[in-house]
């Protein structure tokens, strides 16, 4: 399974890639294949500030409703409008095509905090 | 997010049942989940492939949880006219009736088949978490001496679905497929295993039969339909294209659609309530079906964006509660979020505007017939 040593996740099963103080947020391989197929996004968030664990967000796949939880505090400042109607990204691409949020985070000391690849591997055990 | 297939079901898997086939599920990498107290594949690699494979060609499921009893005896049928809503009077040597018990609360006990072999010999098919509880209902209403044995845990039931079903099997028994209608069943050598019920029967309205065999036959018997039906790229298929599958069809389950406190007049199953003989609690049911329910089962489709769930409240325009969605999905098929649920009567005809409360948001949706396809 790919968890990219490039980002940080939780516990949550959440990645996050930072580019200087923006987080770009998706759901994990391993969070994508134990969902199964996609079907539905549900992002009502945009332009909300939310703090760290709050939702901003909701996946269904066939059978199950998860909600997404704020990897760190900030403002979402963009949503991956591509996931309305192509929301079998985040099965295909889940780091790419299937990222989720932007938020402009207010403490990137959060996002130091988050799980290394090798961390939330060990804690998926795979 | 949470994932809750990601609990530790260590302790849990220790109490749950197992089928013959469950260790060749997980060979085959299937997702296993806790279904009616049964370890059970939920599905095997992709859930809408699975659902697909059933509609175009072909697939099979190891339903094997689910339950079978015989009834034998010169007073069979009256046991079983007086427990079913269904007229089994009707039913031939050979055929296949569905029906539901109901109880004496205005509810139903469970849905299930009749199957008739002889005049005093018949078997019924019930849910596998109504097991215990039809088997104690059924034998509490024998005062006809009637002898009843609960073969659920002898037998296994693998369900081979899809319009390719009949191709595939028929190279594997002499019995001819094409003389067998749909809801009718015999006992023949199927893949060179003996008295095996083979039933046109299913719950995916995509055609195909439903095999039911001994337990130590299941094995072969699944492993020689996978092979005939390469042709046709058979895949095995988990409990979630069932259920995705049964709800396009708009068929009733138990647990979800009905349940010991829905009337199957209001379910959408007066045509199986007959009131030609008497059954429990037959005539509270004459009283609603004469007077009409109050609120009715429909159908409905999202015409928001929004999944519909079960529980969700459903909503006037106003935003008045009326009544709680009892399944819904995405359709693989029509790739549009349909639902089944209870709505007032006065609300329950097709194209009427109904509201389903999607996390505080009332979303707008269209009741519309069933089947959805």
């Amino acid at each position: 399974m790919n968890f990219p040593e490039n980002l940080r996740y939780t516990s949550d099963h959440e990645w996050v890639r930072v580019e200087g103080d923006v987080a770009i947020v998706g759901v994990t391989d391993f969070a994508q294949r134990e969902l199964g197929d996609i079907v539905f996004v549900e992002i009502e968030s945009a332009g909300k500030t939310l703090a760290q664990h709050e939702i901003f967000g909701t996946v269904e796949a066939v059978k199950t409703v998860s909600d997404l939880f704020m990897p760190v505090s900030g403002d979402v400042i963009e949503v991956n409008k591509g996931l309305d109607t192509n929301p079998e990204a985040i099965n295909s691409d889940p780091y790419g095509n299937g990222w989720m949020v932007k938020i402009k985070m207010s403490n990137a000391a959060e996002c130091d905090a988050l799980l290394t690849s090798a961390a939330y591997a060990a804690e998926v055990g795979v | 997010m949470v994932l809750s297939s990601h609990r530790n079901f260590t302790t849990m898997e220790q109490h749950l049942k197992t089928t013959s086939l469950t260790n060749l599920h997980i060979s085959l990498g299937a997702k296993m989940v806790p279904f009616a107290g049964y370890n059970m594949p939920v599905q095997y690699t992709n859930l809408i492939q699975e659902h697909h494979a059933v509609r175009n060609s072909l697939g099979m499921f190891d339903v094997s949880h689910m339950g079978e009893f015989i009834l034998k005896g010169e007073k069979a049928l009256d046991l079983i006219q007086s427990v079913t809503s269904n007229d089994a009077s009707k039913l031939e040597d050979g055929k296949v009736q569905y029906s539901c018990l109901p109880n004496d609360q205005g509810g139903i006990v469970d849905d299930l088949l009749v199957y008739r072999w002889k005049a005093d010999e018949y078997y019924l098919v019930v849910n596998a978490s109504n097991i215990e509880k039809d088997w104690n209902w059924i034998s509490s209403h024998n005062t006809f001496g009637v002898e009843m044995a609960n073969m659920s845990d002898a037998m296994s039931l693998l369900a081979v679905q899809g319009p390719n079903a009949i191709k595939a099997l028929q190279k594997l028994t002499d019995v001819d497929l094409s003389s067998l209608e749909y809801y009718s069943f015999t006992m023949g050598t199927m893949a060179g295993i003996k008295d095996v019920i083979i039933s046109n029967t299913g719950y995916t309205g995509s055609g195909g039969f439903e095999l039911y065999m001994m337990n130590n036959d299941a094995e072969t018997v699944w492993n020689a339909v996978m092979e005939v039906g390469k042709e046709y790229d058979i895949i095995p298929c988990g409990l979630g294209c069932r259920d995705t599958l049964r709800l396009e069809k708009g068929f009733c389950l138990y647990g979800h659609d009905i349940d010991d406190t829905t009337s199957p007049i209001e379910a959408g199953l007066g045509w199986i309530t007959k009131f030609t003989k008497e059954f429990t609690n037959s005539a509270h049911h004459k009283v609603i079906k004469e007077n009409g329910p109050k609120k009715k089962l429909v159908g409905f489709e999202m015409i928001d964006r929004g999944i519909p769930r079960q529980h969700y409240i459903i909503q006037d325009a106003n935003g008045n509660a009326m009544g709680e969605v009892s399944s819904g999905t995405q359709s693989p098929t029509l790739n549009k979020a349909i639902g089944l649920g209870y709505v007032a009567t006065e609300h329950s005809k097709p194209g009427t505007e109904i509201y389903i409360n999607i996390r505080d948001r009332a979303l707008k949706a269209v009741v519309c017939k069933i089947p959805f396809l």
